[in-house]
């Protein structure tokens, strides 16, 4: 579904990115794990569009989308749940979904607005409580869920997530997660970026593990969570504030 | 003071208050758009003012304000996509430089294409010593005029804003950019449209007060002056706040040539702007948690 090439990107000057070569095959949950300024987000970010790349190839069912506009990703079909929510603070919880129903209504398909509306209540209900709220109101949790909701009323196949357990009580990231597995059961497919990389090594197909712009490891998820290595760096440090699922 | 003469006082207040207000819109539009201000903000209001007196030689006065606001609906347009829509990440003191550059470049342009002539529309209704009287007191019908269509405008506005699809992408846009971007909103063309949407209510405040204030090739510049103050005084943004700020700001004025000869009029918007940058650059309404939940 999604094939990457020699990827290179980054700011400006800034090389983030180092010859990163990964994919995503239809119905599988990848995730990508690294510590803090390892160049997920960047990864994602270029993925989406917001960034251009400066050198590789980014394949999305088989269409090159290395130079396409973000606002344009979206309509091929891949959305992304950027990191720290980013939602519409100012904005009601009901406008922020239906904002995210935008391609819908570019296709004049505005009863899919409506379905997808009643899918994402269905999937959390809190939302459907909180409506007319204002999304800067809501708890870190509740607004997680929103950028999850928004992002799923594009009617993706491929969501990409960017640590969506930043922040959040653990309790809560075990919803998150729980919600993540149901998505891919729906017939969803996912790219997760974690530092919590227990938790999605926990519900991962497969894992990929970057390390200062290079993926330096790659494998099942059982095989990354019984390697020597990824669990000196990634899992054996503060096991006792990773959750454990 | 008697009451009477109170009144007028009020009332002329109201009516320049509104005219300020009109402009602040604008400036808002562009900056929740941006985060820049337009420094040609005033010029689309010279530019709907002169545009309608011209089209008047060919048009009924309806089809002229509608046609003036149009064209510089499209000169708006137009600016955006051949200054603006190319630079990419353009710093805030770039900005300010293009917007002064452009304002000077549309003065002049009107310098050359309407002469240095003091122009005006007709009344709307009756003419200029016409009058209407209202609770035991004669005022203008041009002033009902001027605050009816204002407010029709700023209702029409937030209906747009609140409700229209084009409406909430904007606004999207205003709160986080790259967000919106991930919805499939084309954010450069919101921007496109915030600047269509500013040049034609600016051209409109331009028509609806040129009977009063008169128009001329530079009269954009004290107009943007005081709606920049209006903006800050309000809150830069916040368009409903803006409306009350240009009425306080009208009145101010309006009874400050009570207290001190009229030359000194402008003295009052200045003074309040410096004041309000100094002490309270929030603006009067704008309250510390509306500015925490926006995002720049
Ligand atoms: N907007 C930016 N401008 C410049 N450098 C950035 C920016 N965002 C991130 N970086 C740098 O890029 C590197 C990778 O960051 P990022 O992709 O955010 O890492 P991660 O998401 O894995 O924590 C870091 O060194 C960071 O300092
Ligand atoms: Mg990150």
């Amino acid at each position: 579904m999604l094939k990457i090439k020699n990827l290179e990107s980054g700011y400006g000057k800034l090389r983030v990115l180092r010859r990163v070569t990964m994919h995503v095959a239809g119905g599988e949950i990848v995730t990508i794990i690294g510590a803090n300024g390892a160049g997920k987000t960047t990864l994602l970010s270029t993925i989406s569009g917001l960034l251009k790349p400066s050198a590789g190839e980014i394949a999305f069912d088989k269409q090159d989308i290395s130079r396409t506009p973000a606002e344009k990703v979206v309509f091929l079909g891949c959305s992304l749940v950027p990191e720290g929510r980013q939602v519409f603070s100012s904005m009601t919880v009901k406008e922020n979904l239906v904002l995210g129903a935008y391609v819908n209504y570019r296709r004049n398909k505005r009863d899919r607005v409506k379905t997808g509306l009643e899918k994402v209540y269905g999937l959390f209900p809190i939302l459907k409580e909180r409506e007319k709220q204002l999304a800067g109101t809501l708890s870190g949790g509740e607004q997680q869920m929103l950028a999850i909701g928004r992002a799923l009323m594009a009617e993706p196949r491929l969501i990409m997530m960017d640590e969506p357990s930043m922040g959040l009580a653990p309790l809560i990231v075990k919803d998150i997660f729980s919600i993540i597995v149901r998505l891919r059961e729906e017939g969803n497919t996912v790219l997760l970026v974690e530092q919590n990389a227990k938790a999605a090594l926990g519900i991962a197909d497969r894992g990929y593990v970057l390390e200062t712009g290079r993926i330096i490891l790659q494998g099942t998820a059982e095989d990354l969570l019984s390697n020597k290595d990824v669990q000196r760096a990634y899992l054996g440090r503060d096991l006792d504030t990773e959750t454990t699922l | 003071m008697n009451f009477d003469l109170f009144f007028q006082y009020i009332v002329a207040g109201i009516t320049y208050g509104t005219i300020y207000a009109v402009v602040a819109i604008g400036f808002n539009i562009i900056y929740n758009a941006t985060g820049i201000i337009n420094f040609a903000q005033g010029e689309f209001v010279m530019l709907g003012g002169m545009t309608a007196v011209t089209l008047l030689r060919y048009l009924p006065l309806p089809a002229a304000v509608l046609a003036a606001m149009i064209i510089t609906m499209l000169v708006g347009g137009l600016i955006e996509i051949l200054f603006i829509r190319w630079l990419y990440k353009p710093s805030v003191l770039r900005m300010i430089i293009i917007t002064i550059g452009l304002s000077i470049l549309i003065r002049e342009t009107a310098l050359h294409i309407w002469g240095e002539g003091v122009k005006a529309l007709p009344y709307f209704t009756g003419t200029s010593v016409s009058s209407i009287k209202l609770g035991g007191v004669f005022i203008s019908p041009q002033v009902l005029w001027v605050v009816g269509i204002s407010a029709v405008m700023v209702a029409l506005l937030n209906i747009f804003f609140s409700y229209t699809i084009t409406g909430r992408q904007m606004r999207a846009c205003s709160v986080n950019r790259d967000a919106a971007r991930l919805c499939g909103i084309n954010a450069k063309n919101m921007v496109t449209l915030s600047f269509m949407l500013s040049a034609a209510i600016g051209a409109l405040g331009g028509c609806i007060v040129s009977p009063i204030t008169y128009v001329q090739y530079d009269s954009g510049t004290p107009l943007a002056i005081k709606g920049f103050t209006v903006a800050i005084l309000g809150g830069l943004g916040n368009s409903v706040a803006a409306v009350a700020a240009g009425l306080v700001l009208g009145i101010l004025e309006s009874f400050s040539i009570w207290v001190m000869p009229a030359a000194y009029k402008d003295v009052i918007s200045i003074s309040i702007l410096l004041l309000i940058l100094f002490v309270r650059p929030s603006g009067l309404f704008g309250s510390k948690e509306a500015a925490d939940l926006k995002e720049f």
